[in-house]
């Protein structure tokens, strides 16, 4: 970490010239505000971009390659595909449910097809015909053929792909329809991809729906489960290779009762009891944060960030937690975190050395852009990079804390923007996601996909920790590096 | 066989685009022509006249029982009706649901794949009311119709539509090759018609093609589904006709990129004709009746 820092602010700055230069006028004007490099403001404390203050979610420019992903994307793969005893339709044309069908690694227990659903795909697979008389009547066959061929099955939600849009179907009122006849929650979600600029807006709607289509009618119901003084919910976690399994234990550890892991490994009725928890805890803040202010403002449901990567930020979010309840649990944080310092020591003892001073670019979505720096850090590494692929100006605004001044900054990177600075830094590792990976590694660069763990984790909790750990170092000191030059062209 | 000419009519809803033309285009069938009619409104009543039935079977209908528009056969979706004209409707959903536009292009498609272009002189498509969305405009584009007749009359409202679809076709005059062969003016007996008509024509930089003067024997014809040229052959109206499918055979490659105007233009317009007020001479007339 000993860097010289003030010669990284200008080089960073020059590079950001550097790659903009390539653009004609209008798009370097554009792009120019979505690039920056972390530094003090001096009316605000803590250390920020630039890009706090300038307008992130908008459009991406026209012409470029950007990573961003669509409404559909936002609610289907993210939001509302991991609940697992719900059957979610990809209505409309094969094509968007056949490329989303499981990319997400969300694991869940249950049995496959006779009550958890999660890595099966269903569609209307509209045609010409469905397009021209409307798709309304496909949708209720489908909804009761579903029910037939899975009676376990505790509900269904409609994921609107972009014609169903275009043509007008009325979705919400073949669900109101439905759930009479088959008296199961059916949600209509008008999460067509042509909405909004990124996934972003896709969570957002998944959020809306969760609220007039489970929320607030499960609230109306006259039986209610019974509130205890410890019920917590787990809200964005999406147990991407377990996550939530590794955090949950440490929160019953510490004497709390997660009655609701949204919505990773999830169920419709986890979802339904939410409200009657004291405290939402909040993992990804970008796609889970308008359902907990929602929650906050109906039903006086609390709720507050937290961080389970990397030992740093979980004693930090365990003792904040903790906080929230009286000091048994308190002391309890407190043991857990001395329970587990051995293992963190472990840890840091095999790895540390082994990673020392590396540097790490990172970008990727909702939280981890901010939420994995300090476990970098925790590793001895330095993150010379980082950004968010649809980030809003709140991101931003709680990235500061996290990153050190001179990392270099980029909201909606390009293609060949990051291309272009992966190059020039030449950093000892990326952390992006699989169309990304394969470019990097032909650099010459280590890499890690940071959606979905490069088919590992769980990274959450210390039980994360020690994996996360274990796949950084696999991936830079992979003797393959070594190998990369032909050995012609290798100085005597 | 001459060369295949395709024209479309088209016009503000309800201003009888679908009676001028097919009574027009049974008098083309006088002049020696092959003709087919590909009706492009889900009503499914372009061809009423002509078959002398409401049209049964239209394509995406036909398409939707059978699974798909592959399924179909041309003979299934072309009835022969008056004078040999080929018919086919184009159909599509009841109002309210799904996507007529696309049931056009889909429509369209098949009948073109499928042959129903072979062996004839005329293909005329007949659209509904204005221009809404790509799936209307079809015809006027990839080098479908060649020339638009746009049927109006002496109404406001039917010379805002008639600009609107000139708008239309500028759009795609340069891509595809469409030109505007002219106004076809159906009298509503409104003030000045015939001046108002040509005046318009003027502004779009077209010709005034032919004033079908209003004749009730044209609601006797339809209300036994026929054209007057079946029903009536010798009356004067059916000359009119004649006529103006006479002057629409000739006018083949006469058309023009028309000149569509603003608003305001339209409004002046019609403010020389002396048929609207301008603010000025209003507040006049309400302060003389006040005196």
């Amino acid at each position: 970490m000993a860097k010289d820092i003030n010669s990284t602010v200008e080089q960073h700055e020059q590079l950001i010239e550097e790659v903009l230069a390539a653009y004609p006028e209008k798009a370097r004007k554009k792009r120019a505000k979505h690039l920056g490099v972390a530094q003090p403001v001096a009316e605000e404390p803590g250390i920020l971009s630039k890009c706090d203050t300038v307008k992130s979610n908008i459009k991406s420019v026209p012409g470029v390659m950007t990573i961003r992903g669509c409404s559909y994307a936002g609610s289907k793969g993210v939001v509302w595909g991991p609940v697992k005893d719900m059957l979610h339709i990809s209505h409309g044309p094969v094509g968007c449910g056949h490329y989303s069908w499981s990319q997400r690694r969300n694991y869940y227990t249950g049995t496959t097809g006779v009550d958890s659903f999660v890595t099966m795909q269903v569609t209307t697979d509209f045609q010409e015909n469905d397009i021209v008389f409307g798709g309304d009547k496909k949708l209720e066959k489908a909804i009761d053929e579903l029910n037939t061929l899975f009676p376990l099955n505790n509900g269904i939600s409609i994921q609107s792909e972009c014609p169903i849009g275009l043509i007008g179907d009325d979705i919400e009122a073949v669900s109101r329809k439905k759930k009479k006849d088959i008296g199961k929650t059916i949600v209509p979600v008008r999460c067509e991809g042509f909405r909004g600029v990124s996934q972003s807006l896709g969570h957002h709607i998944a959020n809306d729906t969760l609220r007039d289509w489970v929320i607030d009618p499960a609230m109306q119901a006259e039986t209610r489960r019974e509130a205890g003084p410890y019920d917590v919910n787990v809200i964005g976690d999406y147990n991407i290779g377990g996550d939530a399994w590794s955090s949950r234990i440490l929160l019953e550890e510490i004497g709390l009762n997660v009655i609701g892991n949204w919505s990773g490994d999830a169920t419709l009725a986890e979802i339904e009891a939410a409200p009657t928890a004291k405290l939402n805890l909040i993992h990804c803040y970008r796609s889970m944060s308008y359902i907990c202010r929602h929650m906050e403002e109906k039903y006086g449901v609390q709720w507050m960030e937290y961080n389970f990567f990397g030992p740093s930020q979980i004693a930090l979010s365990l003792r904040a937690i903790a906080a929230k309840f009286d000091e048994t649990i308190q002391a309890r944080a407190e043991a857990v975190i001395a329970k587990y310092q051995p293992l963190v020591d472990a840890v840091n003892a095999k790895y540390r050395p082994r990673l020392e001073g590396k540097t790490v670019m990172l970008y990727v979505g909702g939280l981890r852009p901010r939420h994995v720096v300090d476990a970098y850090h925790d590793l001895g590494m330095v993150i010379a990079g980082t950004g968010y692929e649809f980030a809003h100006a709140d991101d931003y605004k709680r990235t500061g804390h996290y990153i050190k001044e001179g990392t270099l900054i980029y909201d909606d990177v390009s293609g060949y923007e990051l291309e272009k600075f992966i190059e020039r830094i030449r950093p000892d590792l990326v952390g992006s996601g699989i169309k990304e990976k394969y470019p990097v590694q032909k650099m010459g660069i280590p890499f890690r996909q940071m959606h979905s763990w490069d088919y590992s984790g769980p990274y959450h909790g210390y039980d994360g920790y020690a994996i996360f750990a274990r796949d950084m170092d696999l991936a830079i000191n992979n003797p393959v590096w070594g190998l990369f030059d032909a050995p012609w062209k290798k100085s005597a | 066989m001459s060369k295949l000419r395709q024209i479309a009519f088209y016009g503000k809803g309800g201003i009888g685009k679908s009676t001028t033309s097919q009574n027009t285009l049974a008098a083309l069938v006088e002049l020696g022509q092959k003709i087919l009619i590909v009706g492009c409104d889900p009503k499914a009543d372009s061809t009423r006249l002509i078959l002398n039935t409401k049209m049964q079977d239209t394509v995406l209908h036909l398409a939707a029982e059978k699974g798909s528009v592959e399924d179909l056969e041309l003979e299934d979706v072309l009835k022969i009706g008056f004078g040999d004209i080929k018919c086919t409707e184009a159909g599509g959903p009841e109002p309210g649901v799904g996507c007529a536009g696309r049931g056009v292009i889909t429509a369209i498609n098949f009948l073109e794949e499928n042959g129903a272009y072979d062996d004839v002189d005329y293909v005329s498509y007949d659209v509904l009311g204005d221009v809404v969305c790509g799936g209307f405009a079809m015809p006027i584009r990839e080098n479908k119709a060649q020339e638009i007749y746009i049927v109006m009359s002496g109404e406001m409202m039917a010379l805002y539509a008639a600009n609107n679809i000139a708008k239309g076709i500028l759009k795609y005059a340069n891509s595809g090759g469409v030109r505007l062969g002219g106004l076809i003016c159906n009298e509503r007996q409104t003030d000045k018609e015939l001046e108002l008509a040509e005046a318009m024509a003027a502004k779009l930089g077209c010709k005034m093609i032919h004033f079908v003067p209003r004749d009730n024997i044209v609601q006797h014809a339809e209300l036994r589904r026929q054209t007057v040229i079946q029903y009536a052959p010798d009356s004067q109206q059916a000359q009119e006709y004649r006529e103006l499918a006479r002057k629409i055979h000739n006018n083949s490659g006469k058309g023009v990129i028309p000149t569509p105007i603003t608003m305001d233009e339209l409004e002046e317009m019609l403010m020389e004709f002396g048929i609207m007020q301008s603010e000025e001479d209003r507040l006049a007339a309400i302060a003389a009746s006040q005196a």
